[in-house]
């Protein structure tokens, strides 16, 4: 694995080996993978974590008194501090395991807004969220006769805090945004964003899916009320993520699944006792191995340092930028002067899908579409874009493979 | 170049692209409908005048897509303009045989003529959707134009 003392010189090289999957060929070519925004890979560690679970302690978690439970529960449980850690919580209890963010957001909507929202209260979100911090909103907001608005963006697709500072009223009781767009890149200042929800007398909500993985993240520091990620997109298995949640408001919040793990006791007779928290978020048997590879991710990812991922990142990012300027017709969306390592784009009188095929011939993964965003592609006034979204192990000679792949596109289809 | 680029992308593919037959509204059609691919946000709008005989005397077509469903659409046109109802529906079973990979158009005979060439996209799951898109619209309106005339 990576040493955290390397510095200076990040050593993607070395990295690299540790992800089987980047020496795979796509037809006659090498993998390029930069569709890292949807799904990121996984380093050997992680996988190897899933094995070893299966092989030597699995078993179910807070049931047995027999030595697999035991470990199986000490391994479960052990992730959860190192999740708080990694993301600056106070309290090991205010983590919550989930299916992913999706599950996470459709939670609070569901258990903190459907408890304390009531009719012709507001929330809003902005223009550039994920299909994942809508949904949820507009289901509960016709539950209860909810009002949604909607924060603008700006061309550069940076949010417009002046209009989100005219929006904010002694209506507004939820303020939901991302921290890292997954369709633009842009990052969001989530901490004047949430300081202003509060002296509005609302409670933030952010989405990190897209930010946890690049870069060092403290929700003490945000001061936010609700953070939420999938750990598919930092380095680790699909259908698990994480609620934070400030303890004073999930201890207030009623379940919002039902079953075993989530309460003390159950009796037709005397009723049914919750259990506390965390887990009386926690219904049923959970993703156990999940959970312990994302703990394994998390390792990964403390021992390269977000830090330098960050730093790293930024590079691919601006030789990326700076490459594709050349390629005529070609206009990024979302050029927010505060950017992640996603770069969208559109292709003068080309589709998106003729890009993304062409590009797969040259083994280049991009993503093609909506992004589920597609209020983004309203607001520019595109069916689609195609993305690439970097990471960490990618490097600047799979970027120039991009661009001249994207030449090709251009020849065939220009 | 890669040879699926060269089998998808050929000349005829691209040209239709470029300069798509029989791209426009219609303001006298008997009937219309209209395709959607919401993965990709691909938009048609189909129109389509038949006569007493059943015969397709006009199609056009309006929208936005990708190169492959733009062609695809632009080719159908001009292949189903003068056929029957019945004739242009057995080549839409085959075009859909052939790009889901149901229907091997070197063993078996078929109609498809130049259609053949969107043989392509069984290898691309991806993007049968795309060539396909035209004709479940025209599949659709014929149904529809069916059931006006069986009523
Ligand atoms: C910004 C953002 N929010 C939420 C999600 C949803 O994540 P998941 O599908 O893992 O629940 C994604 C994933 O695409 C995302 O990019």
């Amino acid at each position: 694995m990576f040493a955290s003392e390397q510095k200076v010189h990040f050593d993607v090289d070395r990295i690299r080996k540790d992800f089987p999957i980047l020496s795979r060929r796509i037809g006659d070519n090498p993998l390029v993978y930069l569709d890292n925004a949807a799904s990121s890979q996984m380093p050997t560690v992680v996988m190897d974590a899933f094995g070893e679970y299966h092989r030597n302690y699995h078993s179910n978690v807070h049931r047995g008194v027999h030595t697999l439970s035991q470990e199986a529960t000490d391994a479960f449980e052990k992730v959860r501090q190192k999740v708080q850690k990694f993301i600056g919580a106070k309290e090991e209890r205010e983590i919550i395991y989930t299916s992913g963010a999706t599950d996470s957001i459709n939670l609070i909507a569901q258990s903190y807004g459907k408890t304390f929202l009531k009719e012709g209260d507001e929330i809003l979100i902005s223009n550039m969220e994920h299909h994942a911090n809508i949904v949820p909103w507009d289901i509960l907001s016709k539950q209860l006769n909810l009002n949604i608005l909607v924060i603008p963006i700006t061309d550069e697709g940076e949010l417009d805090l002046n209009a989100y500072k005219n929006l904010l009223s002694e209506r507004t009781k939820i303020v939901a945004v991302n921290h890292v767009s997954n369709a633009l890149g842009t990052i969001n200042p989530v901490k004047e964003i949430t300081q202003l929800a509060h002296e509005a007398g609302a409670v933030t909500v952010i989405d990190g899916a897209q930010s946890v993985p690049h870069m060092n993240v403290n929700v003490s520091d945000i001061d936010c009320d609700f953070y939420v990620f999938s750990a598919h997109k930092m380095l680790g298995p699909t259908g698990t993520g994480i609620l934070f949640g400030k303890a004073e408001h999930l201890e207030e919040m009623p379940p919002y699944r039902g079953g075993g793990d989530m309460i003390l006791s159950v009796s037709f007779e005397t009723g049914i006792t919750y259990n506390d928290l965390p887990y009386k978020f926690e219904a049923g048997t959970p993703g156990i191995a999940q959970v312990i590879m994302l703990g394994k991710a998390i390792e990964y990812l403390d021992a390269v340092g977000r830090d330098n991922i960050l730093a790293y990142e930024n590079e691919l990012l601006s030789y990326a930028t700076q490459r594709v300027a050349e390629i005529e017709g070609l206009k990024i969306i979302g050029t927010a002067s505060n950017k992640a390592s996603v770069l969208s784009f559109i292709l003068e009188g080309i589709h998106p899908h003729d890009i993304g095929t062409i590009l797969d011939f040259h083994g280049v993964a991009v993503r093609s579409g909506h992004h589920c965003a597609q209020p983004v592609m309203e607001r520019f006034n595109v069916p689609a874009t195609t993305r690439a979204s970097f990471a960490f192990y990618n490097t600047k000679s799979e970027i120039d493979t991009l661009i001249n792949a994207l030449h090709e596109v251009k020849e065939v289809l220009g | 170049m890669d040879p699926r680029m060269k089998q998808l992308y050929q000349e005829l593919i691209i040209d239709h692209n470029k300069s798509p037959r029989n791209f426009r509204e219609m303001d006298d059609s008997d009937y219309e409908s209209k395709g959607h691919n919401p993965l990709c946000g691909d938009k048609l709008q189909l129109y389509v005048k038949i006569d007493s005989e059943n015969i397709i005397t006009d199609v056009s077509f309006t929208g936005d897509g990708c190169a492959i469903s733009k062609a695809s659409a632009s080719m159908m046109t001009t292949a189903v303009k003068g056929k029957t109802i019945a004739e242009a529906r057995t080549l839409f079973h085959q075009f859909h045989d052939m790009s889901t990979g149901k229907l091997d158009i070197a063993e078996h005979p078929h109609q498809l003529g130049k259609l053949a060439i969107f043989a392509g996209v069984r290898d691309l799951p991806a993007r049968v959707k795309c060539a396909t898109l035209a004709w479940h619209t025209l599949d659709a309106a014929l149904k529809g134009k069916e059931i006006i005339t069986t009523e």
